[in-house]
């Protein structure tokens, strides 16, 4: 397995990843504070469309771009459409995290003589720590396992190797190596986030409800400031959506069968909604104990439930298919595995955002309810899911905008002749019929726009 | 969101799981009188379904299709094993074929299907049989190369004039191929030499199709793919092959490879008979009479059908000769590897 090429792919995957987590971070970050805390005019608008690139799925956007101009393959453009693709996975964090943020630290560092910068950097920023690097863990670990819009961009890395490994050695064992490999590029990605992260606690201390921040006004930078951020959407779901849109126009083999068309909705949509329920119910337990109880071992637990996500979908399947078949063969090819090989090819998403959501409720509330003589079911039930929920309803409609856009493990596991968007999309795709493929395109981003917009819906303050 | 909401799409949710769930594991009934058999298809799906369809309407025995790509669905046989719920297993290319053939996944055809086609469409050993093809072709750019400037064999492209000019879709099953004819025809050294030119001088593309764009809008000058990609999309619009003309190398050269797509019957199939009828049919006059006048551009292989007619003929394409079962062995991916390709 060492072999001049496996380098040079090694090279390209840890290029391309912490460019663009450190991309995405700043790019989210600037984005996520413009909106939330100044004056930016249209912020409700603005904080939809920034998040709204997540409803439109990494492959979609690199076909818009390529289908546009051959200019973004290789590294610069793989960087910049990959960055499109995911800075609202830090965007999303940061935002909630600005919004509940009480701002009386703030104004105390203000009345101490902090300039708005250092205040900034000393107050805010520290406090937008679990936000930013949870964003940018999964951003690494969405790179790891990015497969199709890399491919189309002609920016081989490590799973592309993979895939090339199975396609064309047919050698399992050795492809099963490589993505041993991956494995420990994403254990270095977990431990340098649990590093960062310190052991802070981030839950609010103090009494009473916190005020919201009073906005900064931008005065002369209003319009170079709005430029911006309308450069940003164009550039990640103007120039997408503007070639879907060409397709179905130009496009000699675009046909609408109507019948197949709402088949494949239908089922994308129930096998997301299936998913979204079955992961969050799995990483519920898991993402409690690593904030509530720390740990070392419920800090492994934690840990262990992302090695999948960095593990390109055929590996995940075809492991599987081996367990399945051998230990539980009815089950083989049900709806029910599939949704469990979704559960945990996703697990990590709603994790980061159940984690962050935990981390910031305090604990104390739920201790009184305990003290005030409410039972441990009811304190879950009316105070600590009420506190978390926008928190996990957002890593739940991670996983269902995941699943819409999920091809090999479907493939593989689903019954036979079940047909999602995402596979007839594949199937015309390859068929180079962008006409006919278009419409499956156009309605997995429509299917998801509802989970985008749950994702950026402004919580209550105090449920 | 609101909590009854949420209790709502909970239960929603719960209901389209348990309910999917028992609709899913219908699939494992025992063997019934009136037997579906599943066809595992890493052919493209339109042609397979106009194929499987007629099958149908001819014995009246149902087929249910299972989609994906060779390598995907061939790992998953091998992985499945005797438990596999495939009958039968259509390829695009013969590589995958062999690998299944490799792990004992085949039973034996019938030799009536077996005589229904030429001894170069089918291994030696009999467990599986072509029954479409598909030539490899140099698709260029008419607008920057005249037909004089044409590479006179695939060889040629490893020159240094060739450098940055043309694409490869070098990961795929397909090019393999490619490259195991010019080892089988060459010999090992002139492969290795070749292989170091096409890594300094060639493009790297996902596919056939992303290469042919490519070629149509003047990022490369041409490239190596198979034929169909071509026809289909002059079928269509011709969007990405407007500017695109094809050579085909012929003269026994290695870049005039045919390669086959092949189908088998599984070993482990609870249907055999009519799983040996399915493959008959592919490769009989009914069947291949479909293939000839669907859309799909391939070649059929049978002698009693004419091919589609806007394709050059099958019989001046001058193919090497090669031993279809020993495609894609591993010296073919070590030399790539060795070159960098892989």
């Amino acid at each position: 397995m060492v072999r001049p090429r496996v380098g040079e792919l090694l090279g390209n995957t840890a290029r391309l990843t912490l460019a663009c987590m450190a991309l995405c971070a700043v790019l989210g970050t600037a984005a996520a504070w413009l909106v939330e805390r100044t004056a930016l005019p249209g912020r409700r608008g603005w904080h939809v469309l920034l998040a709204a690139p997540l409803a439109v799925p990494a492959f979609v956007t690199s076909f818009g771009w390529v289908s546009l101009t051959a200019r973004v393959e290789g590294y610069a453009g793989a960087l910049l459409i990959v960055t499109l693709s995911y800075y609202p996975l830090v965007y999303l964090p940061v935002a909630a995290t600005l919004r509940g943020l009480d701002p009386a630290l703030e104004e105390t560092a203000a009345a101490l003589g902090f300039g708005r910068w250092r205040t900034f950097g000393r107050v805010v920023l520290p406090q937008l720590r679990p936000a930013v690097l949870g964003g940018a863990l999964l951003v690494g670990l969405h790179l790891l396992a990015e497969f199709g819009a890399l491919q189309m961009l002609r920016y081989p890395t490590f799973t592309t190797a993979i895939y090339d490994q199975y396609r064309s050695a047919f050698n399992g064992p050795a492809a099963n190596m490589l993505a041993g490999v991956l494995v420990v590029c994403c254990a270095l990605l977990l431990a340098g986030e649990l590093g960062l992260r310190g052991r802070h606690r981030y839950a609010r201390l103090g009494r009473g409800v916190a005020r919201p921040a009073e906005p900064v006004r931008l005065r002369r930078l209003t319009v170079p400031v709005l430029a911006g951020v309308a450069a940003v959407v164009v550039l990640a779901l103007g120039v997408p959506l503007a070639s879907l849109g060409h397709w179905l126009v130009v496009g000699a083999s675009t046909a609408f069968p109507l019948a197949t068309l709402a088949t494949a909705a239908g089922t994308s949509l129930g096998l997301g909604l299936a998913a979204a329920l079955l992961t969050t119910v799995l990483a519920l337990p898991v993402a409690w104990l690593s904030v509530r109880y720390r740990g070392r071992l419920s800090t492994a637990l934690e840990r262990s439930t992302y090695v999948a996500n960095a593990l390109p979908g055929i590996v995940v399947a075809l492991a599987l298919i081996t367990v399945s078949i051998r230990f539980a063969q009815p089950v083989y090819q049900t709806t029910g595995l599939l949704v469990l090989a979704y559960a945990i090819l996703f697990l990590p998403r709603v994790m980061v955002a159940a984690r962050a959501a935990i981390a910031q409720a305090p604990p104390i509330l739920g201790e009184v309810a305990q003290g005030l003589g409410a039972r441990a079911l009811g304190t879950l039930r009316r105070v600590t899911l009420p506190l978390i929920a926008p928190g996990i309803g957002a890593g739940a409609a991670l996983v269902f905008l995941a699943v819409a856009t999920e091809l090999t493990a479907t493939l593989l596991l689903a019954p036979t002749g079940t047909q999602t968007l995402a596979t007839e999309f594949w199937n015309h795709t390859r068929d180079v019929d962008y006409g006919a493929a278009a419409p499956y395109a156009g309605l997995m981003v429509l299917i998801s726009a509802p989970a985008t917009y749950l994702l950026t819906r402004r919580p209550r303050r105090h449920p | 969101m609101g909590r009854r909401r949420l209790l709502a799409a909970g239960a929603l949710s719960l209901a389209l799981l348990t309910a999917a769930a028992c609709g899913g594991s219908g699939d494992f009934g025992p063997a019934s009188a009136k037997a579906t058999i599943t066809l595992y298809n890493a052919q493209h799906e339109d042609l397979m379904k106009l194929m499987v369809d007629a099958f149908t309407k001819e014995t009246g025995i149902k087929v249910e299709m299972r989609n994906g790509e060779d390598p995907e669905m061939a790992n998953q046989i091998i992985q499945e094993g005797s438990a596999s719920p495939a009958d039968v297993f259509v390829t695009e290319n013969s590589p995958a074929m062999t690998l299944v053939d490799s792990k004992g996944g085949f039973a034996a055809l019938d030799a009536a299907t077996l005589a229904q086609l030429g001894k170069q469409y089918q291994p030696s050993n009999g467990h599986w049989i072509g029954f479409a093809a598909r030539s490899t072709v140099f698709a260029y750019n008419a607008k920057q190369l005249t037909a004089g400037q044409l590479p006179a064999s695939i060889m040629d492209l490893a020159q240094p004039q060739w450098k940055g000019a043309f694409g490869i879709a070098a990961a795929g099953a397909d090019f393999q191929a490619i490259v195991s004819a010019v080892l089988a025809l060459n010999g090992e050294a002139a492969t290795a030499e070749w292989l170091s030119g096409l890594k300094a001088n060639a493009k790297i593309y996902q596919g056939n199709g992303a290469a042919m764009r490519a070629v149509n809008a003047g990022e490369i000058k041409g490239a190596v793919i198979y034929h169909y990609y071509w026809y289909q999309d002059r079928a269509e619009s011709g969007a990405n092959s407007g500017n695109v003309e094809l050579h085909f190398f012929g003269n026994k050269d290695p870049g005039a490879f045919v390669g086959v797509s092949g189908a088998g019957v599984l070993k482990s199939s609870r249907h055999k008979a009519q799983a040996q009828a399915l493959v008959k049919f592919l490769t009989g006059k009914a069947g291949q009479q479909v293939l000839a006048q669907s859309d799909a551009m391939e070649y059929s292989i049978s002698a009693e059908v004419p091919t589609n007619a806007t394709l050059k003929p099958l019989t001046e394409l001058s193919p090497p000769d090669v031993e279809l079962s020993t495609l894609n062995g591993p010296k073919v991916v070590e030399l790539m590897q060795q070159a960098g390709l892989l």
